[in-house]
């Protein structure tokens, strides 16, 4: 059993958890991630690492609550605990001095780049970060992005904050600058993290993504996570789970990802019921 | 001794070797429960007496582990199961496993005596027998142990091979720690061989045996990531470890259409089935998808547990595509001729070519062609060629493919100085000693594919290679 130190909600159905994890806390580099299993019951989910503290022995997730899993995740208080912790998975982001970066967030994807955002800065890169969501209330971390980054710049889909539009507006205008981007890195939904490969392709500008697929045991076993990456295929979990940008089949991804979507939506109204259910004894 | 066997030699040959009891073909191909009851009591002393209780007793050099199989069924005639089992567990702590798992027919019951002439002695069934009956009346006791030793040794993967070289250790009075990546213990037997033949409360009910020899089990751990080799043996203490992290990579064909939605490697089907229990969605989370019709890869056990599985999960048809002829199969045979029962289609001398698409990225077909025997390769099997111009279309929904898996790279590239062969297994010498020293290895680690009992085997015998490193007088 895996305690909850913490947790806070940084947006409406987002919400960050310190969890007791000394093992894991000790090794994880930017760019790992956790498989975990809320109960007995559960599906193992990959979540990445936001961060840890080694002398507490915690690791912090963000989570954003999108079907059962992560809905029953979400649910859980301070002094409650997760069933498994498994970790620190995946190849960690390889960190190097660049130059000048530039790391796109989108939606909870920034919770995945805070921590490669702030190793790249830490190495002595200039940071140009992107930050984009939905709109206003799906803004998370702005204020640790705002420290670690050179600039900021905020988008949202519907202007209710920051610049209207997407990440990829306000980086194609960084590339048109022509202040000289030697890496993008990109985080968040397949279309978004797509879009932007697309538009760096034709900078010529080094892209890493971080690939969102299916996968079961996070560890190279079963094969569920696998990808075509410059026509070969890849195992996400154990190759990635960041790969080149410009090499990613994206179209064929955010096919694979549509497998369960029925079955997901099933289990999901299930929970929903359950809850309902327990609800109304506890009214009546 | 005076043999307790009533009957004369020429008498035994007379009885019929005794067929286990088994659950109906056509029920059990709609559920989970296991397959084979094994003997009942009676069952068990008539098959008991068929053993001719040899001088050379051939049965024992088939065992790899080299169980005493007359004297266990000497004590089973004489009724003391609990002996028998006792007897069993001095060479194999698992024996409610190996009853079940153990292909018999190329080991124990290939060698034994009776089986020259008539059939052998059913020493598997016998063996499956007397461990149900102490688990059933509750009369497990564990060995005791009478030393006590300093040291503590780190065992990698809770397969077979890392049970039994734990087991092994405790008993020397070790202290012993297992370090498991997935949630659960017991390597392919947890999230590989199905329920329905080997329930997952035998398997639980062995692990708890062993950790009542004082052993450790950290679950969620995976070595090489968690911690490495080099810190076990540094800030963790360890005096020496067993690599026992099998062969859990699945391999694919390489053939078109592998990324549609409906494809599964055997490791994925599989472990969603047994390790999630997705055969119990949506009152468990994991989901799994199953099609109409499901095109199963492959000629060995886990071939065969896929498409099984397939059929119990509701495919109406559930074919095995498999590139040889029958005799070439490496699945045991008991699952072969129970696959059989249960309604599978084997088509044999068969290989695809091509997944094909519906247009939504989900499968609609295979394509096939058909083969035929050519000259013997490497293996001594003679090589299936292609028949020129036979190709047909198979409509299925899902594919599984199980077609083989190799070593899992994690603790290989994390730990410099370990020797590892072309085909990725950790290099060991005779005695399981790996090119590093301290670290030992074995199961399908270093074998590549393989079976239970021989990680068994490598387990126990990297026990006593430990034991003598531990042991050793440092050279003056
Ligand atoms: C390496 C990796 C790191 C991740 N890190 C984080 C993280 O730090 N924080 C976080 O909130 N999420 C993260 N995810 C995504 C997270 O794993 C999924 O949101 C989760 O598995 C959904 O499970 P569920 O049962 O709640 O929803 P489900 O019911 O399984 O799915 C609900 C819906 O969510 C979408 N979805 C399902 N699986 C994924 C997926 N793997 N990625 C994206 N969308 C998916 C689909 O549209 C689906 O219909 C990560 C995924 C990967 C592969
Ligand atoms: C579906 C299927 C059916 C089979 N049926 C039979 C049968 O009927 N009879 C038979 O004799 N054989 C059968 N086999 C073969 C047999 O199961 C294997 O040969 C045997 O399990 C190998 O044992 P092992 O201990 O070497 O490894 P495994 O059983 O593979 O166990 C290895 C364990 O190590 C863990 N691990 C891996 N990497 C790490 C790491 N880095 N850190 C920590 N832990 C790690 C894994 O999670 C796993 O639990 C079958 C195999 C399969 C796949
Ligand atoms: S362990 Fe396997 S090989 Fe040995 S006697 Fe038992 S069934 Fe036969
Ligand atoms: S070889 Fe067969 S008959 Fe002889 S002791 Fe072994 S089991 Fe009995
Ligand atoms: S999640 Fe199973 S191999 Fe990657």
């Amino acid at each position: 059993m895996f305690r909850i130190i913490q947790t806070r909600q940084l947006a409406p159905t987002i919400t960050l958890f310190e969890i007791e994890a000394p093992f894991v806390a000790r090794k994880r580099k930017p760019g790992n991630f956790i498989m975990i299993r809320v109960d007995e019951h559960g599906e193992r989910i990959p979540l990445t690492i936001a961060d840890s503290d080694p002398a507490r022995g915690t690791i912090t997730i963000i989570v954003q609550a999108v079907g059962k899993t992560t809905k029953q995740l979400c649910a859980l208080k301070a002094g409650e605990a997760i069933r498994d912790v498994v970790g620190p998975l995946g190849t960690p982001t390889p960190i190097q001095h660049h130059g000048t970066v530039v790391c796109v967030g989108g939606g909870v994807g920034t919770a995945e780049l805070f921590p490669i955002a702030r190793a790249l800065k830490d190495a002595g890169n200039t940071v140009l970060s992107i930050v984009g969501a939905r709109s206003h209330d799906l803004i998370i971390l702005e204020e640790e992005m705002r420290q670690l980054s050179d600039r900021l710049f905020l988008t949202t889909d519907d202007g209710s904050y920051g610049r209207k539009g997407f990440v990829t507006d306000q980086l194609k205008d960084i590339l048109d600058a022509g202040d000289g981007v030697h890496a993008v890195f990109a985080i968040g939904p397949l279309p978004m993290m797509k879009a932007v490969s697309v538009l760096t392709r034709s900078y010529n500008v080094h892209t890493l993504v971080s690939l969102n697929t299916i996968m079961v045991d996070g560890t190279g076993m079963c094969g569920g996570c696998r990808v075509t990456v410059n026509g070969a295929m890849k195992f996400a979990c154990v190759d990635g789970p960041e790969f080149d940008g410009h090499a990613v089949d994206f179209d064929e991804l955010m096919m694979r990802n549509r497998t369960y979507v029925d079955l997901e939506r099933m289990a999901d109204e299930r929970h929903a019921c359950k809850l309902a259910g327990m609800t109304r004894e506890v009214i009546s | 001794m005076t043999t307790p066997n009533p009957l004369k030699p020429s008498e035994r040959m007379k009885i019929p070797r005794q067929e286990p009891l088994e659950q109906d073909a056509a029920a059990r191909s709609t559920n989970f429960l296991e397959v084979s009851f094994g003997f009942d009591m009676d069952r068990t002393i008539v098959e008991a007496q068929r053993c001719l209780d040899c001088k050379t007793p051939y049965c024992s050099d088939g065992c790899p582990v080299g169980i005493d199989i007359p004297g266990f069924i000497r004590l089973v005639l004489a009724h003391d199961y609990v002996g028998a089992v006792r007897k069993i567990r001095e060479a194999n702590y698992l024996p409610a496993i190996c009853g079940r798992v153990c292909p018999q027919e190329t080991q124990c019951e290939e060698l034994c005596v009776m089986g020259k002439k008539l059939t052998p002695v059913a020493i598997g069934k016998l063996e499956r027998f007397v461990a149900d009956y102490e688990m059933r009346e509750k009369l497990f006791q564990p060995p005791a142990i009478t030393e006590h030793r300093e040291e503590k040794v780190a065992i990698v993967g809770s397969g077979p091979a890392g049970l039994t070289c734990a087991a092994e250790l405790a008993q020397k009075g070790y202290r012993v720690t297992i370090f498991e990546a997935l949630h659960a213990v017991g390597g392919v037997l947890r999230y590989g061989i199905p329920e329905f033949r080997l329930p997952k409360e035998i398997l639980d009910i062995e692990t708890e045996r062993i950790k009542a020899l004082g052993v450790e089990i950290y679950t969620n751990f995976v070595v090489g990531r968690t911690a490495t080799i080099d810190e076990l043996f540094g800030e963790w203490g360890f005096s020496a470890i067993f690599l026992a992290t099998g062969a859990g990579t699945p391999t694919f064909m390489g053939i078109p259409g592998e990324h549609l939605s409906g494809v599964y490697s055997a490791n994925e089907f599989l472990t969603r089935v047994n390790l999630m229990g997705a055969y119990r969605f949506p009152d468990l989370d994991t989901p799994i998808r199953i099609g109409k019709s499901v095109a199963v890869i492959g000629g060995g056990n886990t071939a065969m547990d896929a498409v099984r599985t397939a059929k119990r999960l509701g495919a109406e048809k559930a074919y095995l595509i498999y590139r040889r002829s029958r005799q070439e199969m490496p699945a045991r045979q008991e699952e072969i001729h129970h696959a059989e029962q249960e309604g599978i289609q084997l088509l044999l001398l068969t290989n695809p070519v091509r997944i094909i698409g519906n247009g939504q990225h989900w499968v609609s077909g295979i394509e096939c062609q058909r083969m035929e025997l050519g000259e013997p390769d490497d293996s001594g099997r003679r090589r299936p060629v292609p028949v020129q111009g036979s190709e047909f279309v198979l409509d299925v929904q899902t594919v599984v493919e199980a077609i083989g898996q190799k070593p899992n790279p994690i603790i290989q590239s994390t730990t410099p100085g370990l020797t590892t062969s072309k085909r990725g297994t950790v290099v060991t010498d005779e005695t399981q000693k790996t090119s590093r020293q301290g670290i030992f290895a074995g199961g399908d680690l270093a074998r590549g594919g393989a079976t239970v009992i021989l990680a068994m085997r490598d387990g126990k015998q990297a026990a006593a290679a430990i034991h003598d490193f531990l042991t050793a007088k440092p050279l003056a």
